[in-house]
């Protein structure tokens, strides 16, 4: 379907958490032959904020991801980016052009990167496109020019900056895949922005690390949207993060959107807790059985709800 | 002559009964890259050296004085699969399994390098001439004559085309309903997973490489049956073809292999029956091109979706 | 049997009946590969074939495959001193009979050849060879078992050879230049070792042509032989039809050559690994499929013949009259010697190889050429990052192509005559070997493979039918000892800490 076709969603005035809108998602839906993986799902995305999208298992998150960066087409639905040079609809652009044209970069849940390059060279590729026009599409750079050498030192600096940020400038000539697994993660988000995005999308970056690892990671993310006031959206499971240092959230389940807020408008919302726990009912169905076991157990606090 | 129905129909049936051997071929191709994920290159000299040694069972046969053909036939059939599967088996064990998770280019190399061994292994030995037999079944029925044209369906020709629908049936229910078919099944998916339940997942491969390589061992019989000459160089051509058939019914596909099998023996039927015999060749390999770029599926293999 | 135990490893108690039932298994899995196709020799006899037997083959095939596999299992079980003590005395009877004629004299050489036990002496060499690497192998063991070192410590020590090993490499590059450049001059540098330098230099070539290909990219690329062939070709049309010379043709076939890889990756290149293989197989038996048949144009299997060769830069002429203008010795005011051409096309191939050679080295440090090495490492992270995987792909394909076209316009002069016999698969699969089994990613990998797998065989002249048994072989063996190939080892193209040069 056609962005003409979409009619428009008529969202409240503010955006949960503030912010001026960077991405608005209209009427999205992705449907796999007949498996239905996102039914009319729509949201926004505010420009210097974090919008955390959580949810069960299975809930379309990743598949939204996807959509927005070019690796599915969406079979309806209208994904608008407010580019600074312009609008941009990102279910038209060809996969690879929603970095290069859009400035929308992302991390993958099961990460990857260039194992057999050096961390360094991992982000000198992430400023290919710029590269690539210094070197007069490799001509300049063949016969060794000025123009070349200038822009290569130039995003050797950009990732020395990166590799600073993320603690990793010991390790840049590592071979990627050398790398701890919290490094790597962070070797990701650090390649990612090194394209200069407008939009960071990160899908699960806190999986597997330890608490630590999770708190530096918050002071990263919240870094990069405070000094860099870009938009950053975040899949994840871990709420320790999700609730230190979202601005907004969104709550999908079942392919569809059952909530969306502040943090604490989310966390007090009955559909998500539906969602995550179960009907009350089970609950306290599940509360008298456990409760119950310990009665026989030979204590004698039996009480349920 | 080439517009009657008559010259169409001999196509037809010249083309079914190349199928049907295409077929038998693809079938390996399909089961060992539906399992372990590779193409094997050396399948197709697989083929060749159960033609090779068909030949030589049928030669002593024959000097051991066993004239009855059905006899001869059966015996040569059960020799021939036996002892290319054990070809097929040791193929596995010794050039494939230690690769099974090494980078995927590393697996292509030792399949082309078996491909070249087993090539010059069977040229060293039995000499790089061409080796022909004399006809053992000869004959055929008449189906249609119109003017002078005759079209005949051989002996040979129904005993390829049965024998083949024969074998389908029997490896189809063998994946369907018996435990071996159920762990190849299992495999395919998810080879750690299936390992993890209790799947002998080396011995499950190794047996998808026995049948593939008796299943191709019979090709090879009815190769050197209806063509009467092999060499060792068939196995080159015809394994690229059985490929292509595999790839245009559905990689991982039983029933796409066969029916790629014969697709592919159709299209080069009618192409040496109507345009030039030279091309016959590229016409196939465009076959795979045209497929790989429109329908990389195939005609029945399920859509790959790609996981991000 | 004792053996010394060593630490950190326990020996287990060496189960009799289960090592004879192993190598049983293997004497019977030798048995039924063996029986039909080496028990059975068909001989082609006027009016059909005959057959012939040769159940002593077997029979010693199974033998020594029985004593082959117990070996193996007490190398396996650490005790490696009784094939410590035996492999070597066996391959030392091999050896005595193999050379029995020298040792002996004609008279008792000829008695004790007649034990060897198998048709073909070849066979008795590779098992005398393996007989050797089962000596070396215990002797390592028994090493190993007595120095005392815990398993970390040797496979360190393994390792720090290997690295050594790779040092050594980058100097070997500048060394083997060096080499290259006096050996025309150099005493054994005769006619028939020149034209075999020739051919190895061009297969280094193409190697290093296909290296930008699948070792940069990750293209499988099974039909390269498709773009030499058009270089070769175009060349030749242009030669023989248009009186171009070589140096103004070669361009041009680079050109077509690279035409021809843009035209034929657009379609395919978005295939994964094997298929994009099997596509790319496919397309180079297309064109030579084409070049036999369309005998107008390219004259069938007769070829084009009457190319000319290379003149010296298209001032003169290697002749020793010219029909017109300068000969190349009466320029340089010296005596005409029929080397002086061949030194010159030894030159030109030494030339353009180290131009793709430095091309390759210089590109890795170029934007295309990390998105080439990026592509091969993730091209779902690639596309990620606004890398357009067709472009750069069809860019890696098309300037492989263009090398392939050059050294393809070389061959054409160098022959003066080509069909399209020189254009079978079996080249590109020659060219994918050298480069995989080099070290895919390693330019000096390419040489030293291109060496042993094209050099030897020339030397050895005399197990050419064997060549290409003894070259599949070595595809299988390198692969499954060392899949990344031998001398693999990738160089960073830029360091943070002080930017070394990329090397090779």
């Amino acid at each position: 379907m056609s962005a003409v076709d979409v009619l428009p969603v008529d969202f409240a005035d503010e955006i949960p958490g503030g912010g001026t809108e960077l991405l608005t998602v209209e009427h999205l839906t992705m449907r796999f032959g007949g498996l239905v993986a996102i039914d009319d799902v729509s949201f926004r995305a505010a420009n210097e904020r974090i919008t955390a999208i959580i949810g069960p298992n299975g809930a379309g998150k990743t598949t939204v991801f996807n959509c927005l960066t070019g690796f599915y087409k969406p079979t309806v639905g209208r994904l608008s980016l407010h580019h600074p040079k312009g609008d941009v609809l990102l279910e038209r652009l060809e996969g690879f052009r929603t970095s290069q044209s859009a400035g929308v970069a992302r991390t993958f849940q099961n990460i990857r990167l260039f194992p057999r390059m050096t961390v360094l060279e991992n982000l000198i590729v992430a400023q290919h496109n710029k590269l690539m026009r210094a070197s007069g599409y490799t001509v300049f750079g063949l016969f060794g020019m000025k123009r070349y050498r200038d822009a290569e030192a130039a995003a050797i600096e950009l990732a020395r900056y990166w590799l600073d940020r993320t603690g990793l400038v010991e390790k840049a000539d590592w071979d990627a895949g050398n790398l701890p697994y919290g490094d790597q993660r962070r070797l990701e988000i650090a390649r990612a922005m090194c394209t200069e995005p407008v939009l960071l999308c990160l899908d699960e970056p806190a999986a597997g690390l330890n608490p630590r690892e999770s708190h530096e990671l918050n002071r990263l993310l919240i870094y990069v949207r405070d000094e860099h006031r870009i938009g950053v959206l975040l899949i994840e499971h871990d709420m320790s993060v999700v609730m230190e240092i979202s601005d907004h959230i969104v709550v999908l389940d079942y392919g569809r959107k059952i909530s969306d807020g502040t943090p604490e408008q989310v966390r007090e919302d009955p559909a998500v807790i539906r969602a995550y726990l179960g009907e009350p009912e089970e609950i306290e169905e599940h509360v008298r059985e456990a409760l119950k076991q310990d009665d026989q157990g030979g204590d004698t606090t039996g009480e349920g709800g | 002559m080439q517009h009657s129905f008559a010259y169409f129909l001999d196509q037809l049936i010249n083309g079914l009964t190349l199928g049907s051997i295409y077929g038998l071929i693809a079938i390996g191709y399909t089961m060992v890259y539906g399992i372990i994920g590779m193409i094997n290159f050396a399948h197709g000299e697989i083929f060749m050296i159960g033609a090779f040694i068909s030949i030589i069972s049928f030669l002593l046969l024959g000097a051991a004085g066993v004239t009855w053909i059905p006899l001869a036939l059966f015996i040569v059939l059960i020799v021939a699969m036996l002892l290319t599967s054990v070809y097929g088996w040791t193929l596995e064990r010794v050039a494939y399994r230690r690769l099974r998770r090494s980078p995927r280019l590393a697996a292509l190399i030792t399949a082309i390098g078996m491909s070249i061994f087993l090539q010059n292994y069977v040229q060293l030995l039995q000499s790089a001439r061409n080796k022909p037999m004399q006809p053992i079944i000869s004959g055929g029925i008449e189906v249609l004559q119109q003017e002078d044209y005759i079209v005949s369906l051989s002996y040979m020709q129904m005993i390829i085309m049965v024998l083949t629908v024969v074998l389908m049936v029997i490896f189809s229910q063998m994946i369907a309903r018996t435990p071996l078919g159920r762990a190849q099944r299992a495999c395919e998916q998810d080879r750690d997973m299936a390992a993890l339940i209790g799947v002998n997942v080396d011995r499950t491969i190794s047996l998808t490489f026995v049948v593939g390589a008796a299943l191709a061992s019979v090709a090879g019989m009815m190769f050197l049956l209806y063509y009467g000459v092999i060499d060792f160089f068939i196995g080159f051509l015809a394994g690229i073809k059985a490929f292509t058939a595999a790839v245009l019914g559905g990689i991982g596909s039983l029933p796409g292999a066969m029916l790629g099998g014969l697709l592919i023996g159709l299209i080069e039927a009618f192409w040496s029956g109507y345009f030039t015999v030279e091309y016959k060749d590229v016409a196939a390999f465009s076959i795979l091109v045209l497929v790989l770029i429109f329908r990389p599926t195939g005609l029945l293999g399920k859509p790959d979706i790609e996981k991000v | 049997m004792t053996a010394v135990a060593e630490p950190g490893i326990r020996l287990r108690r060496l189960d009799v009946p289960a090592v004879l039932k192993e190598a049983g298994l293997t004497a019977l899995v030798i048995f039924a590969l063996t029986f039909g196709l080496v028990g059975f020799e068909t001989l082609d006899v006027p009016g059909g074939i005959d057959i012939n037997t040769r159940f002593g083959d077997v029979a010693a095939a199974v033998a020594f495959g029985f004593v082959g596999r117990i070996a193996l299992i007490l190398l396996r079980e650490h005790r490696p001193l009784p094939v410590l003590a035996l492999a070597p005395l066996a391959a030392a009877i091999m050896l005595m009979l193999l050379l029995s004629e020298t040792l002996f004299g004609p008279e008792t050489g000829a008695v004790l050849k007649a034990f060897i036990p198998f048709h073909d002496p070849i066979v008795l060499w590779s098992l005398a060879i393996v007989a050797v690497f089962f000596s070396i192998r215990a002797a390592l063991a028994v090493r190993d078992m007595s120095s005392g070192l815990s398993l970390e410590e040797r496979e360190e020590r393994v390792d720090r050879l290997g690295a050594r090993v790779q040092r050594g490499a980058r100097l070997l590059g500048p060394v083997l230049l060096a080499c290259a450049l006096v050996f025309p001059f150099t005493p054994f540098a005769d006619r028939q070792m020149l034209d075999i330098a020739i051919s190895v230099l061009t297969y280094v070539m193409l190697g290093w042509g296909l290296n930008i290909v699948v070792g940069l990219a990750g293209l499988l690329d099974l039909g390269y032989v498709a773009f030499y062939a058009v270089g070769a070709y175009s060349f030749a049309l242009l030669a023989t039809n248009l009186d171009v010379s070589f140096w103004v043709a070669l361009p041009f076939a680079g050109a077509m050559a690279a035409t021809a890889g843009v035209l034929l990756g657009f379609p395919v290149l978005r295939l994964r690994g094997d298929y994009l293989a099997i596509v790319t197989l496919g397309f180079g038996e297309m064109i030579r499929i084409i070049l036999l048949n369309w005998y107008t144009f390219t004259g069938g299997p007769d070829g084009i013949s009457g190319i000319p060769r290379p003149s010296f830069f298209g001032l003169a002429d290697f002749a020793r009259n010219a029909n017109h203008g300068l000969t190349f010795h009466e320029m340089f005011g010296i005596d005409y010697a029929s080397s002086q051409r061949i030194i010159f096309m030894f030159y030109v191939i030494l030339a353009m190889a180290m131009v793709v050679n430095l091309f390759t080295m210089r590109i890795r440090r170029l934007p295309i050429g990390r998105a080439w090495e990026a592509l091969r490492e993730d091209e779902i992270a690639c596309r990620s990052l606004g890398i357009n995987p067709r472009n750069t792909k069809l860019t890696a394909f098309g300037i492989g192509a263009m090398f392939a076209g050059f050294a393809g316009s070389f061959f054409a002069s160098r022959l003066g005559f080509i069909s399209p016999e020189s254009f079978t698969f079996i080249e590109s699969a020659v060219i994918l070997a050298i480069v995989v089994l080099g070290g895919f990613g390693s330019q000096i990998g390419v040489v030293v493979a291109a060496i042993l797998l094209i050099g030897l065989p020339e030397i050895f002249r005399e197990l050419q039918q064997y060549r290409m048994l003894a070259f599949g072989m070595a595809m299988v063996l390198i692969m499954l000892w060392r899949p990344r190939g031998l001398l693999a080892y990738r160089e960073p193209t830029i360091r943070l800490g002080g930017d070394r040069k990329a090397g090779s």
